[in-house]
């Protein structure tokens, strides 16, 4: 028998079940989040930055982030920001201002350590 | 001998596209550089894999790139988001993206080569947004940097092309790699003496957002590595939502390297090739793919 080499192939899955622990950003979730979005868009200008530092309620209101949304900012919660909406490229900056990168961002919504975090990604490469 | 028509002048004077790069974008890599930490054992391997990719440049000498990558927010925001959007500016400035990368020199354009490749590709059917005025941000810039990270001064031209991959619906890898094929004969049919690098930015795998946030598939990002280089219409076959299952919210950016595949047409051959994971929260590619002549 000849032996045959087992190379992974990975075939379409033409299926359009939930992915487990993502979110799409589809017209849904655009709509839902457009005001915190817009909010952490502005982030780009460091006097933007610095406004919402001075008083993050007011800077929210003035964006019309809603109650769920500013609740979401108050609690750092980014979990919750992307269920209201949040894109994760926008919150990125919304997350700089608290001094979290990434690996913070991605430890907080795994529910593990910044270090567990961390290991996981390392054995990602074993 | 004396050439009656000048054909043979008018054949030498149109643009050639060299080859091909894939590379990983993030801003992680960005700011190492802002480090210095080349030679910090976290990041040295990730570097290291750069030198034969910078000692081929330094060799062929491209003229112009044609700059594939994803704007993060910088200078599109969800009020419009273009689909493909085709830089045409005689310059293109960085900016604060908010989170202290820092900002970098402007990057010289072509403005009349995008203009020209704007015109090939909508004869084509390919609705594109034209900008006259753009901000690139760490998609563009950190590329940039990684290949050219001692120049004085950027030693070539840029054309920025943006894609979609934040707000879905995303074009689909066949698009794409439909469009790269577009694109390059657009490129080929440039009537100036111009050696074009094709760079198509981002992934691989990676996943920011939400509950499987640093989701990482090695045996998809080395199959991607393998596949676009002679069978990349294996990878045009994936849906977008594809993608992500296999390789996480952020890897539909592979669309990228597919337009910079296409742009190659059929014969290449690879020169480099490198995988490292993680990179911040990425598995991590690189690749050089020269055109054959």
């Amino acid at each position: 028998m000849p032996q045959t080499r087992k190379t992974p192939t990975f075939q379409p899955l033409a299926n359009s079940r939930e992915i487990w622990g993502t979110t799409i950003f589809d017209g849904c979730a655009a709509r839902r989040g457009y005001a915190l979005n817009k909010m952490c868009f502005s982030f780009n200008e460091a006097a933007n930055r610095e406004a919402f530092r001075q008083d993050e309620d007011a800077y929210c209101r003035k964006y019309g982030l809603d109650l769920e949304q500013r609740e979401a900012v108050r609690s750092r919660n980014v979990l919750a920001m992307i269920a209201a909406g949040g894109n994760i490229y926008y919150l990125a900056k919304l997350a700089g201002i608290f001094g979290l990168n990434v690996q913070d961002v991605g430890a907080q919504q795994t529910g593990v350590s910044v270090d567990e975090f961390r290991e996981r990604l390392l054995a990602a490469g074993g | 001998m004396n050439s009656a028509s000048g054909c043979s002048r008018l054949e030498a004077e149109v643009a050639r596209i060299i080859g091909g790069i894939g590379t990983s974008h993030i801003p992680a890599i960005g700011l190492a550089m802002a480090k210095n930490q080349y030679r910090d054992p976290y990041w040295k391997p990730f570097f290291d894999a750069y030198q034969p990719v910078r000692a081929w440049l330094g060799e062929t000498r491209p003229t112009v790139a044609v700059v594939v990558y994803n704007d993060h927010g910088l200078n599109f925001f969800l009020d419009k988001m273009p689909t493909f959007a085709v830089g045409a500016a005689t310059e293109y400035c960085n900016a604060d993206e908010g989170w202290g990368l820092p900002t970098q020199r402007p990057f010289p354009g072509n403005a009349a080569m995008s203009w020209h490749l704007i015109e090939q590709l909508a004869a084509a059917d390919f609705d594109l947004t034209t900008c006259q005025e753009m901000f690139v941000d760490h998609g563009f810039v950190v590329p940039m940097q990684l290949l050219w990270p001692d120049a004085p001064s950027w030693p070539v031209r840029t054309i920025p092309i943006h894609v979609n991959t934040v707000q879905h619906p995303l074009p689909s890898p066949a698009r794409c790699l439909k469009f790269g094929e577009v694109l390059g004969r657009a490129i080929e049919s440039w009537p100036a003496n111009e050696r074009v690098v094709v760079l198509g930015t981002g992934g691989l795998s990676h996943q920011l957002d939400g509950r499987r946030a640093g989701f990482i598939n090695k045996p998809f990002d080395l199959y991607c590595l393998e596949k676009i280089v002679h069978e990349p219409e294996l990878l045009a076959r994936y849906s977008i939502r594809d993608l992500i299952e296999f390789a996480g919210t952020q890897g539909p950016e592979l669309i990228q390297w597919l337009i910079m595949r296409g742009a190659l047409g059929a014969d290449v051959r690879k020169l480099e090739s490198n995988y490292h994971v993680p990179i911040s929260n990425t598995g991590s590619g690189l690749l050089l793919l020269e055109k054959a002549a």
